[in-house]
Order: C-alpha cells, then structure tokens, then sequence
C-alpha cells in the first residue's frame, strides 16, 4: 500500500506543473482579451498571406537547385 | 415659389460602405452607393489593395468618413509627442496602441489587422475588441507616426489620441493577480478536498499511517492560500483596525487564522484532522465573489479630468513659420491658430475679426455665441466656422475655466466617508460572535475543563461570515450585469449601493434632457413667397431669443438687401413684431398674435401673423429626449424630487414647467462652482443626490454628488469623470434602474438573513461542542451556494419584472 506515497506525490508534481502552466498563461496576457482570436481565427486569408506565398516559392525553387 | 420643406431622407438607398441612408447626392461608383466621397475613397483603397472581403464579413460595416483638415494631426511630428504616444522606439521598428473607439465589428478587426497590406511600412498589427484598441508595429522611415494616424482617420477609425495609459494598465496588473490568486487557491482546495475524503470515509487505513501524511500534505497545500490568496483580507482587516473601524474583512480574517491554527494544532498534536478543506474554500468562494463583483468595462473611462478634453497640441502662427506645440509649451503671447471643429486650448484674445465659439460643453448654453476682434475666447470653446487666430492671455492651466476644474473641491472624493451596508453589520455582527464565543467558552470551562479552548475556536470557524461576504457581491455584481446590458455602465458594483438610496435626482438641462443634435423646426400653414421668407427672416434675426434663432436657421436666408426693420418691438416670453418693407409681422407665441393654442404641449410653436392675418406657425421639434416627459412623470409620482440646473438662459423654463412636476427646482445660468455648490447644499439637508449631466461644466457637480452619471449620446467621446455612464437613449429608463438598485439592496439584506440563519445553526452545533470538520466542510459550501443562488436569481427575476433586458 505504500506505494500511495509514491503516487500522491507524483500527481501533486503533475497537477503542480498544470498550476505552473495556469500562470505563466495569466502572464504571458492570454486572459487580456478573450474575444478578438475567437473573430480572427474565422477569417479567410490570414494575415501572413504573403510570407506562405514566400515559402511556396522557397520550396519550388528548392527541388530545381 | 418657394416651398418651406422638411429636409426629407430618401430611405431607399443605404450606402454601400456604412451603411447610413444616402441622400440625393449619392455617389454611385462600381455600381454600389456611397453616402460621401469619403466612404467612396475607402471603398476605393480597399478594392486597391484587394481587401474587398472586408465587406462580406459583415453587412456594411464602414464607419461614415468626415472630412479632415489636412495638417489636423501635423502636431504628431513633435517630437516631444511621439516620445510620449510610442510604447516601444528604435531605429527601424516603433511600437504604438491606440484607443480606437469606432471599432464595432469583425470587419473592423479584419481591416485593422491587414493594415500592413494597406501599407508595406506597416509590419503587424494587434486588434483588441473589448478594450477598442490596435497595437501597430511600424518602421519610422517608411511609415511616420502622422501618416499612419492619417490613413486611420481616412478609414473611418479615427484613433482617440490622449495621455491617460498608464492608470489602465495598472488595473491590468489587479485582474492578473486576482486570476493567480483564484487559479491558486482553486488548485489547493481541490487537492485538500481530495485528501480529506478518506478521512470523512474513515479509510485512514489500518493504523492512520495515511491520515498523517495526508494531513501535514494538506498543511503544505493551505500555507500558499494563507499567505498569497487571503493575504488582502489579512491588509485590508489591518488597515480598517488602525482606523478603529471593524469592516467585513476583520471577521473573515479572524475566521482564516482560527481556522488554520486550529487545524495546524489539530494535525501537530494527532488530535483530529483539522478543517483545512473548510478553510481553503472559504478563501476560494470568497476570492470568486470579489472576481464576480469587479467586472469593469474596459473601452470606457471614468476618470477623465479636462486635459483628456483638450487636443494635445496646437498650431503656433509666427512671422513666417507654422509649427505645432504640446498645448504645456505654449506662452502668453503666442499666436495660434484654431480650425473649424477645434478646441481652444487657452484662454486669448481673438486677433481674427469675428469667431463663433460653441461653449455648450463647458458652461452648456446651448447656441454658439459670435465673438469679436480683441474680445477675449476662453479655453475649452469649440471654434464653429473659419479658423481663427488668438494672442494666448494664460497658459493653460490657469486659464479661468481650467482654473474652475482645477479647484480643490472638485477633486474631493464623495466615497471617503461612506460606510458599506455589509461594514455596518460586521460590526455588531463580529461582537456577537466574539461574545457568544467568549460566554460559551466560559460555560464549558465551568462545566469541564477540557473544552474550553475547542468550543471557543469552533464558534469562530463556523460563524467566518463567509456567505454574508457573498451576499453583495453576487447581488450588486448582478445588478452590474444587468444595468450594463442596457447600456448603463457602472464604474464599480459600490455605485449600486449609492443608487439605491437616492433621493434627489439634479438633472443638467443642455445635453442631458435636450439633446443636442435633432432639433427640427417645421412650417405649417399658407405657403410663404420667397419675399415674405426673406423678410421673416430679417425680423427673426432681430432677435436673440432661442426659437427666434431656430426660425431664422431654418430660413436660411442670408441675403442683405431687405432693410432693417422699423418699429421693432420684443415683448419678453410673447414675441416680436416690426415693421419690415410695407408688412407688418408679428412673430410669436399664439395668444400674441391672436389665435387659438393647440392642445399638444410636446411642440413649440411659433406664430406669423402679416398685417394681422395669421399665416401659420413653425413648429420647433422639442429637442427634449423621446420619453423624457413619461420618466419625469413617473418620477413624480414615486415622489422623487427633482431639480433641473441649467447653464443655459431661462428661454426654456416655461417649456421644463410643463414638463416638471410644480415643485421642481429650476436654475439658469449656473456655471461650473454654483451647479457644485448646489448639490453640496442638498447633501448638507441630508439628501442623497443623483446628479445627470453630460459636459464639463457639470465634471465638479459629478464629483460632488452621491452618485454622478455621465449621459452620453455617444459613448466613445469625451464624458466627464463620473460613477457611471448612461447612453442617451436609455436615459428614460432611469426609474427602472433606480428601482432595480434599491431592490437589490433588499436582497442583500434576504440573503444576510439566510447566511445569518446558517450561522445559528453552526453556532448551535459549536457550542454544545458537536462541531465536526465534516459538518463544517459540509455546512460551509451549503451557505455559500445558496446565496449565490438566491442572489443572482432574485436579481435575474427582479430585471425581468422591471422589463429590463
């Protein structure tokens, strides 16, 4: 039975590590504004349109070199 | 001929970007309307750039473009400035946030965020939609800080330019902290829960090996709730005891620390398992009332003072050169330079011949008032017409209106002094539990020793007033909701506390109960010839009186080839009549030019009568907000007295007597001082004071009064500082909102009852030395849940009453 020890103290370190992840979340400013990603993730062409056109001519002129 | 016509608005067409009605001289290009070439132009850049999808996200989504003065934003050049806007600088990359209020949709953030295709010197930009504002990365070289404000402006999202960021952002810092301080206290009161299960279930296994480590686990997972999520508890107890004051918080913390000594003490001495589960979630419910009570509106201020008002530089004029100043570097004598639309930074003489200054937001009289050369303009008049020229007299800061908001008195805060309904019953409420814990100590020291030191501690455990410190939260922050759904927006969930016990509402007359755009005047009777307008128009010119001033805007005639009239005569509250060419006409109200006064008091009408023949009357639209007269009516009949200040000349008291119940107080040409001085004199008889204004000639009044609302036809621009922001049009809504706040307040003395009523219980149990942590663990969330409930739901159930959405 004593192998509870063992286990209690690992969930804690997970469960611990979650907390951790909470907030750096809290500062990184994910919780700032929780509405414009969920309009902007609707939008058709995405604002980094031209830098994926640079990459697809990247890689066309890659398999010719 | 001419034919008097109400300008009429062709409903048909909408335009194609803004979706506002156009008028006859639409703009049809690429087989679309546009209201005005401006939204043409956008339109124009748009389909440039091939970001036409703009339009298919939302149904017309442009804001109407106004036409600008090309060097209006010729002052971001100065350095000085910039240094102050730029949140980041650096050679090639600047950093920039701009509040812009016009944001509405999902186009809006579509567009604003595709800037940089719009614009190569653009590299990124960040849209935030609650907060209204856009975090644009650019490079200086290709792109200047005016430029890229420019090109907002001609999109339609002009960005409002001011100084105040760094009160928002410490704010910011709070609501991070709250969240950590939840998210922490959360974690530990499930994971304390979860290991004092096996205790409630009595599997601590066979010789209680279990129970221990759990228990000193469960002391390890408390300390971070005692020390960072409760410690505000801890500094605001301290703090009310330094100022001998017993708030809520000093039984919540006498309740925490007992709690957790017990528990240590239990755990220590092996002698039960402590009530930590209780403890961490008592911190837990409580941290959640204080998040649920501080829902604040970020896009909107309410700490504005007049420099937000003020633009943040203007044009100095010198011999030959033209140069933007920051409105602090000006010095008496510099001549400057003011453009239709702008406001006067400081108080000058005028050195152009004739200005025409509005000053409605400062000292609300309602029409513009023409100045001459060498006459003196003061700071904060809007210049309507020409640009004109001023020599500056004073520096801003003390000029004579600045000076007025600059005063002491204006900055006093109204909430020092006031005690929260909660506050007041902790006090007793502390003192009862300290003596009933203190009486049953006594009792069992008495009876058998042992007990003593445990009853004591579980009467204050089970009486930690957790459900009472839930209870206006949950109601106000409700009522919070609610009043914010209908576009009245509080600054704190206090102020709710404060409306309910109004019981005198000021209302400021320009603005507030008038509304300032939407007064129309109509022409009703015998068609006028062009000759009779002309002449109609000279008489109405004559006069200064507000309707004659419409009449003669309505005219629009500025010829000046009819002669002055002959006989003028202006019979106060009547009318006015002379002689113009070979007519005789009388202008006035209808017992003055001899006829019968129609029973509708909504209108007023103006009379003409030519040579003693009523020709019909111009009937002045009340510029007074739809709906006002019912709100005053029923006002009147709950018996709240009412007073009416006005900045403005009495040219409209008779009008307001019909409106207002008789006993209403009604004072014209107040200025800043006298409105203030008037709410302190109804706070002095002991009265409660709503105070309703809109400009800044009301900002010191507001600050003054138990509860000041800025009314605000639109709630992006300037609005004075205030405890809350009402939208014009829900004004007529306000005896709901004040009978929703004071039903609140009935609620939250419900809901200290039932709390108080779980506390006997508990108490009960603790004295007769039954208090065990299952039944306290138990006893604790059970009180909690239901005043949440019951809160919420009366309030939910109340708004639905009131028909409030």
């Amino acid at each position: 039975m004593s192998v509870i020890f063992v286990l209690i103290l690992v969930s804690m370190v997970v469960a611990g590590l979650f907390l951790g992840a909470f907030f750096w979340a809290v500062r990184s400013g994910q919780y700032d504004d929780t509405y414009t990603p969920s309009v902007r993730m609707l939008f058709e062409a995405p604002t980094e349109e031209k830098s994926s056109e640079d990459k697809e001519e990247k890689k066309d002129q890659s398999p010719s070199k | 001929m001419f034919t008097v016509q109400e300008k009429k608005v062709t409903e048909k067409t909408l335009c194609y970007h803004c979706g506002d009605p156009c008028e006859d001289d639409a703009i049809h290009f690429a087989n679309k309307s546009f209201c005005c070439a401006g939204c043409k132009a956008v339109f124009e850049i748009l389909e440039d750039n091939g970001l036409l999808a703009y339009y298919q996200l939302e149904n017309k989504p442009g804001n109407t473009v106004k036409p600008v003065d090309s060097d209006k934003f010729s002052y971001l050049d100065n350095e000085l400035i910039l240094e102050r806007l730029l949140d980041f600088s650096s050679e090639r990359v600047q950093k920039v946030s701009f509040l812009i209020p016009s944001i509405h949709c999902s186009s809006c953030i579509w567009l604003l965020e595709n800037l940089s295709r719009l614009h190569p010197g653009v590299s990124h930009s960040v849209v935030n939609f609650i907060k209204k504002t856009a975090t644009i990365t650019f490079d200086p070289h290709r792109i200047s800080l005016r430029r890229l404000v420019e090109l907002l402006d001609r999109m339609g999202y002009p960005p409002s330019i001011s100084l105040e960021t760094g009160e928002r952002k410490k704010e910011n810092q709070y609501t991070k902290r709250l969240s950590m301080k939840i998210g922490l206290a959360a974690f530990c009161f499930g994971n304390v829960m979860l290991l004092s299960f096996p205790e409630y279930l009595g599997l601590t296994g066979e010789t209680g090996e279990f129970g221990e480590f759990f228990s000193y686990l469960n002391i390890f997972l408390a300390l971070p709730v005692l020390l960072y999520s409760a410690s505000d508890y801890f500094i605001s107890a301290w703090k009310g005891l330094r100022e001998y004051f017993i708030n809520i918080d000093v039984p919540i913390a006498l309740g925490m620390i007992t709690l957790f000594s017990r528990s240590v003490y239990e755990i220590a001495f092996q002698v039960g398992p402590g009530y930590l589960d209780s403890f961490t979630g008592f911190v837990f419910f409580l941290l959640v009332g204080k998040w649920f009570q501080g829902k604040t509106y970020q896009s909107l201020s309410f700490e504005r003072d007049y420099k937000s008002y003020f633009p943040l530089a203007v044009t100095r004029v010198g011999n030959n050169s033209r140069v933007s100043v920051p409105i602090e570097q000006l010095r008496v004598g510099d001549v400057i330079e003011i453009r239709n639309q702008e406001i006067i930074p400081a108080d000058g003489l005028l050195v152009s011949e004739q200005a025409n200054l509005d000053y409605s937001f400062v000292t609300g009289e309602a029409n513009s008032v023409p100045v001459n050369k060498g006459k003196t303009v003061y700071a904060g008049g809007r210049q309507v017409g020409e640009k004109i020229l001023l020599k500056i007299k004073k520096k801003t800061d003390q000029s004579y209106l600045t000076e007025l908001w600059n005063g002491d008195s204006f900055k006093k805060a109204t909430t020092g002094q006031y005690k929260h309904l909660v506050d007041r019953v902790s006090q007793y409420f502390t003192l009862i539990v300290l003596l009933v814990a203190i009486s049953a100590a006594a009792y069992w020291y008495f009876q058998s020793g042992g007990k003593t030191w445990e009853v004591f501690t579980a009467v204050l455990i089970v009486a930690c007033p957790c459900a009472l410190a839930l209870s206006s939260p949950f109601t106000y922050g409700s009522v919070v909701r609610v009043l914010g759904r209908n576009r009245f927006y509080l600054k704190s969930a206090d102020v709710v506390e404060q409306l309910s016990r109004i019981d005198h509402i000021v209302f400021d007359k320009t603005g507030t109960i008038t509304q300032n755009e939407g007064s129309g005047v109509v022409y009703h009777g015998v068609k006028l010839t062009s000759g009779l307008t002309k002449r109609i128009a000279v008489l109405a010119e004559n006069s200064s009186h507000p309707l004659s001033r419409k009449v003669y805007d309505f005219l629009n005639e500025q010829d000046g080839q009819i002669p002055a009239p002959r006989d003028f005569r202006e019979i106060a509250g009547k009318g006015i009549s002379a002689w113009i060419e070979d007519d005789f006409l009388k202008l006035g109200s209808a017992d003055f030019v001899g006829v019968e006064e129609p029973g509708d008091i909504n209108v007023t009408r103006v009379f003409l009568s030519v040579n003693g023949i009523c020709h019909g009357h111009f009937e002045v639209r009340s510029h007074y907000r739809s709906g006002m007269s019912g709100l005053v009516r029923r006002l009147a009949r709950q018996k709240v007295p009412m007073s009416i200040l006005s900045g403005d000349n009495e040219g409209e008291r008779p009008h307001l007597q019909k409106i207002f119940p008789p006993h209403t107080t009604m004072s014209f040409r107040q200025d800043p001082q006298q409105k203030m001085d008037f709410v302190k004199e109804l706070q002095a008889k002991r009265q409660s004071v709503l105070m309703a204004g809109d400009g800044l000639n009301d900002a010191g009044a507001l600050q003054q009064s138990n509860v000041g609302i800025a009314v605000s036809d639109d709630l992006a621009t300037f609005s004075p500082a205030c405890d809350g922001i009402l939208s014009g049009d829900k004004l007529t809504l306000l005896d709901k909102f004040l009978k929703l706040s004071s039903t609140a307040n009935g609620v939250v003395i419900v809901s200290f009852v039932i709390s108080l009523l779980y506390n006997l219980i508990g108490v009960s149990f603790a004295v007769s030395g039954l208090l065990t942590p299952i039944f306290a663990a138990i006893l604790m969330p059970l009180s909690s849940i239901s005043v949440v409930l019951f809160t919420t739901l009366s309030i939910k159930l109340v708004s639905v009453n009131l028909r409030l959405s």
